[in-house]
């Protein structure tokens, strides 16, 4: 077992118990913060997999920022005088069995195939092969990007801000 | 046997039905929103794993940056729609959330 395996099976185990705990806790709170553990065992993952630009991004953004966005919805829709936060589950057996099914079937298939391997190559500069696809290859995609992430913001300011228009009529 | 291609294609699918448990089961809607996230990045997994082992050069790469920027765009609106929720119904809780109008 090499070092590099260890590593795998050390980041597989965070991954996976961290998100059973995600799916399992009983307090929300339990389960946002082990989702924490989730996006950090899947960017050690990345790492393993030559990705290192986007082990950083995905740190940066699904912690930084999704997993915060996440907290302040958790905390914003549930009364503070809470201290406890619990959720309930539902339909708990046959979910089981669908995604016992599902799992079954997809890792049957996926380590029965016969995958083409192609030898990996060593590619060092990723971060510099990345912008130069980004602005080649991938423009329109990268471009789309951009006006997604602005629809996106406008689009929920609008939808979460307070309708002043109402509060106005009232007043009149 | 040495890490190879099934082994991150494995803990994809694992991490996959994981998210697919959280969203039929869960009843808070946040929790939902987790479970897809836990989906897309069993996604990314695979794209990267992919990218690697097939020798692809970066597009596999670069399509994850682009999944990871469409989860962020998703849950910044699946949360206002939800906080809205929250003003309308004062739950999260999606079984009881089944009206179109108070």
């Amino acid at each position: 077992m090499t070092t590099y395996d260890f590593i795998f099976y050390l980041f597989a185990a965070i991954t996976i118990i961290s998100a059973f705990i995600v799916v399992a806790a009983r307090n929300i709170i339990y389960s946002a913060f082990s989702l924490l553990f989730t996006f950090f065992g899947v960017a050690g993952i990345y790492v393993l997999l030559n990705a290192d630009f986007i082990a950083v991004v995905q740190v940066i953004i699904y912690v930084g920022g999704i997993l915060v966005l996440i907290i302040f919805g958790v905390m914003l829709t549930n009364k503070i005088t809470n201290v406890e936060i619990k959720t309930e589950s539902i339909h708990v057996l046959p979910s089981t069995i669908i995604t016992g099914l599902i799992g079954g079937a997809l890792v049957a298939v996926l380590t029965k195939t016969k995958w083409r391997i192609n030898e990996p190559v060593n590619v060092e500069k990723s971060v510099l092969e990345i912008g130069r696809y980004l602005v080649t290859h991938y423009m329109i995609l990268f471009e789309l990007a951009g006006i997604i992430l602005l629809v996106a913001l406008i689009g929920s300011v609008m939808i979460a801000r307070k309708e002043k228009v109402q509060i106005e009529e009232v007043e009149k | 046997m040495s890490v190879g291609l099934n082994h991150f294609l494995a803990l994809s699918a694992i991490l996959f039905s994981l998210g697919i448990y959280a969203v039929l089961t869960r009843k808070n809607a946040i929790q939902v929103l987790m479970g897809i996230e836990l989906i897309l990045n069993s996604a990314n997994i695979n794209f990267i794993a992919f990218a690697r082992y097939g020798n692809f050069g970066f597009s596999g790469q670069i399509i994850s940056l682009f999944v990871i920027i469409l989860a962020a765009a998703e849950a910044a609106i699946a949360l206002a729609i939800v906080l809205n929720i929250y003003k309308q119904f004062s739950t999260v809780n999606v079984d009881e959330i089944d009206g179109l109008k108070e």
